[in-house]
């Protein structure tokens, strides 16, 4: 039986990926912090075809809660074959510019706390010697951009400490995964005008799918990504800074 | 949310102010300023009736979440954004299969019963609202109405085919189809004439779930010759003689000549094979293939260029069937357009179970044409004509320039329905026909 736990269920892009699993067996640990949703991906998840599907309505970006979520996910799936973490929010980076509270709140959702989950998983697939940590990070990490560094920051530091701890847990049956998916037409996302640079949930949740069968350590999705970021983080600080980015 | 959604067609018109529905919890969005609302599902009518140019569209893209799924009452309940594609990708290697489905599998389950599509299997099943038992509707009141044919019926008849315009559908019970195996077994051959065709419509009816027939419209004359196709889910036995295994069968009738010309064996290209052999072909075909052909090319709507696409279809009367398909044949030849695409089917005695539903028993004539400007839209006016005068209807779905008189005409019952149209909801279409 394959034990899936995800953080942020009611991600479109968590939520795609999930269905890609849906098959007789499978068992998911859903976290999230609206009870509502949360149920909703229940009954689509089982309607799929997943064998169990239990919910932890709790909010993953409060921080002394997540110590003991992550011991509930254990008790209810005992081993855990593949973690997911994907809450996020894409915060107003002006309001974050005008107050330094907003900048910490950004920062807790979308690195603190996604750090902290991922140190209490680490443990816990280290203990079992097995298991995938799969992280929704971003290309926005890639390289700071006046419009955006906040958020930018946020999932930079994400990059970076899976990045150290793929090195740490290198040699054991663990592997982490980070994914630093493009432009995704999502609810973060709706108030974006969509040009052809866009991608569906669907198309990531397959990357991901992929990603996790072939054990990649970093996958940009989809993957001109790689090499829009190639060039974007090869153009010299004088430049950039022209590029109103 | 500024965004730009399309029909089909991409004639040129479009939805701007676009509200994303995210889950089916959600209110309905407040607009101050009194402009109207309209669900969009996924855009794969040809006209304006998905469109609501001077008002909101609610996107229900995330509206995908299956429900629940009873294999004993055969009853999936899902939300209304969900495409029929995923639907048949997570049901059909379980034994299921949709009741009825259009020539495409990308359209949503809300768009299915907005326009009460049909099928091939019309004759057997009738449309997809045969097969709706129950949805929740969330009014602008604020109030979700649960009906069915017991509960606020009204409202339920009223919302099949309803156009999007009684309110946002937030789930719907459907009923899906066992099947023994995904494959179906198709008969194809040539007809020469709409006797004909009208000849192996009635001997198929009993015995073939599925027909339908590609009429050469390309050809100099319009004879009424075309190809027929009839088709039978295969039962488990039969599922080991996978696709494309063909032989030849003698006609249930005679058959003159008739050489298929360059213009439909490069369409029967592009849909299944390069040629037809004289005679019956049988082969096995998975459902992808069968029905959804077209699908194969995302976006052909594309190959039109930047004008775009009309669909015409409409459905007449069986009585006079004959010679109304023929008059409007005549019609479509006299004026010198081609269509690269006719299709045929009749429709059988099966009610539509919505108030404004397109299909009824009759014959249904579909026609693709390359936008050609005002010409064309004239002989759509005459096209109306024949048909109102025939007694049958145009296809709303299809539809970007019917006149509101033609519309009266077509679905007389609109004075009822009117008053099962949500006060905050209209679109573009319905602007149009309704002035
Ligand atoms: C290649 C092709 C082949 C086709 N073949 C057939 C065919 O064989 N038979 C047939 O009948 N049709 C056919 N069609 C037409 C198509 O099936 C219909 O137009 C269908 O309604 C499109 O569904 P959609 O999800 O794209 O919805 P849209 O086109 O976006 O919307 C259709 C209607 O549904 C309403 N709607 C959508 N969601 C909701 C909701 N949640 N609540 C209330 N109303 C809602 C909209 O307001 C609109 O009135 C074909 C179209 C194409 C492109
Ligand atoms: N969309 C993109 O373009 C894009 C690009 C790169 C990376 N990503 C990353 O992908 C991940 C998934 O995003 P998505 O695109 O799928 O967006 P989404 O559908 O809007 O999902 C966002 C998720 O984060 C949760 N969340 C947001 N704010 C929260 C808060 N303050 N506290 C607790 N939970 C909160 C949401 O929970 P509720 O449902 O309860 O609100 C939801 O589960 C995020 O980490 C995002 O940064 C997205």
């Amino acid at each position: 039986m394959k034990k899936i736990l995800i953080i942020g269920a009611s991600s479109a892009i968590a939520q795609a990926t999930a269905r890609l699993y849906c098959k007789e067996g499978v068992h998911f640990y859903l976290i999230g912090r609206n009870e509502e949703k949360l149920e909703i991906v229940k009954d689509d998840l089982i309607t799929r075809g997943a064998e169990q599907v239990d919910l932890d309505a709790t909010n993953p970006v409060s921080l002394e809660e997540n110590e003991s979520q992550i011991k509930r996910a254990r008790q209810s799936l005992g081993e855990i074959d593949l973690a997911l973490i994907a809450h996020g929010d894409l915060p107003d980076q002006k309001e974050c510019e005008a107050s330094a509270r907003k900048t910490i709140k950004a920062l807790t959702i979308n690195s603190v706390s996604v750090i902290s989950l991922a140190t209490l998983i680490a443990h816990h697939l280290e203990e079992q010697n097995k298991g995938t940590l799969v992280v929704l990070s971003s290309v926005a990490g890639d390289r700071g951009r006046a419009s955006n560094y906040v958020y930018g920051a946020a999932k930079s530091s994400v990059s970076t400490f899976l990045e150290g701890l793929s090195y740490r847990l290198n040699g054991t049956g663990v592997s982490v995964i980070t994914v630093k998916p493009g432009f995704v037409d999502t609810p973060m996302t709706e108030e974006f005008e969509k040009g052809w640079l866009w991608t569906q949930p669907e198309t990531i949740a397959l990357g991901i799918k992929k990603a996790i069968e072939k054990q990649k350590s970093v996958v940009y999705l989809p993957w001109f990504w790689r090499w829009i970021m190639r060039v974007i983080k090869i153009i010299p600080r004088t430049i950039f800074k022209r590029l109103s980015l | 949310m500024q965004k730009n959604l399309t029909s089909w067609g991409l004639t040129g018109q479009k939805s701007t102010d676009v509200r994303l529905i995210k889950w089916r919890t959600d209110k309905l969005p407040e607009i101050k300023d009194g402009r109207s609302l309209l669900p969009y599902g996924n855009g794969r009518s040809y006209g304006d009736s998905c469109l609501n140019k001077d008002g909101v569209s609610l996107d229900t893209r995330s509206l995908n979440h299956l429900i629940s799924f009873d294999p004993k009452t055969h009853i999936l309940r899902s939300e209304p954004g969900v495409l029929l594609a995923d639907l048949l990708k997570n049901f059909v290697h379980k034994g299921w299969f949709l009741p009825v489905t259009p020539g495409t599998k990308y359209i949503t389950v809300g768009g299915a019963i907005a326009n009460d599509v049909h099928g091939k299997n019309h004759h057997r099943r009738g449309s997809f609202g045969n097969h709706v038992i129950r949805l929740a509707l969330l009014r602008s009141n604020g109030k979700t109405v649960i009906c069915s044919r017991t509960q606020h019926s009204d409202l339920f008849f009223a919302t099949i085919g309803g156009l999007g315009l009684t309110g946002l559908i937030v789930w719907a019970d459907i009923m899906l189809m066992p099947i023994d195996a995904p494959c179906l077994n198709v008969e194809t051959m040539k007809f020469e004439t709409l006797d004909d065709f009208f000849e192996l419509s009635k001997q198929s009816e009993w015995e073939y779930e599925y027909t339908v027939a590609w009429l050469d419209c390309a050809s100099k004359d319009l004879s009424g010759r075309g190809i027929f196709m009839r088709a039978n889910h295969c039962t488990r036995l039969q599922d080991s003689n996978n696709d494309q295994i063909s032989k030849s069968k003698k006609l249930p009738f005679n058959l003159p000549s008739f050489i298929v010309n360059n213009f439909t064996s490069k369409i029967f290209n592009a849909v299944y094979y390069n040629a037809h052999p004289p005679g019956v072909l049988e082969q096995t075909l998975c459902y992808e293939k069968f029905f959804y052909p077209l699908d194969k090319l995302k976006n052909w709507n594309r190959l039109y260029g930047k004008k775009g696409l009309f669909q015409y279809q409409c459905v007449v009367p069986v009585e006079q069937g004959k010679k109304t398909i023929e008059t409007l044949l005549e019609e479509v030849l006299k004026s010198g357009f081609a269509s690269p695409l006719a299709v045929l089917k009749v429709f059988g005695e099966i009610k539509s179970k919505g108030l404004m539903s397109f299909p009824r028993h009759g014959v249904t004539l579909a026609m693709d044409f390359p936008n050609s400007g005002t010409a064309l839209l004239r002989l759509f006016d005459r096209l109306d004509s024949i048909v109102a005068n025939a007694g049958g209807a145009v296809y709303p779905a299809k539809d970007a320039r019917m006149s509101a008189e033609h519309f009266r005409e077509f679905f007389p019952q609109v004075d009822k329905f009117k008053h099962y149209v949500d006060p905050a909801f209209s679109s573009t279409f319905w602007q149009r026909v309704m002035g």
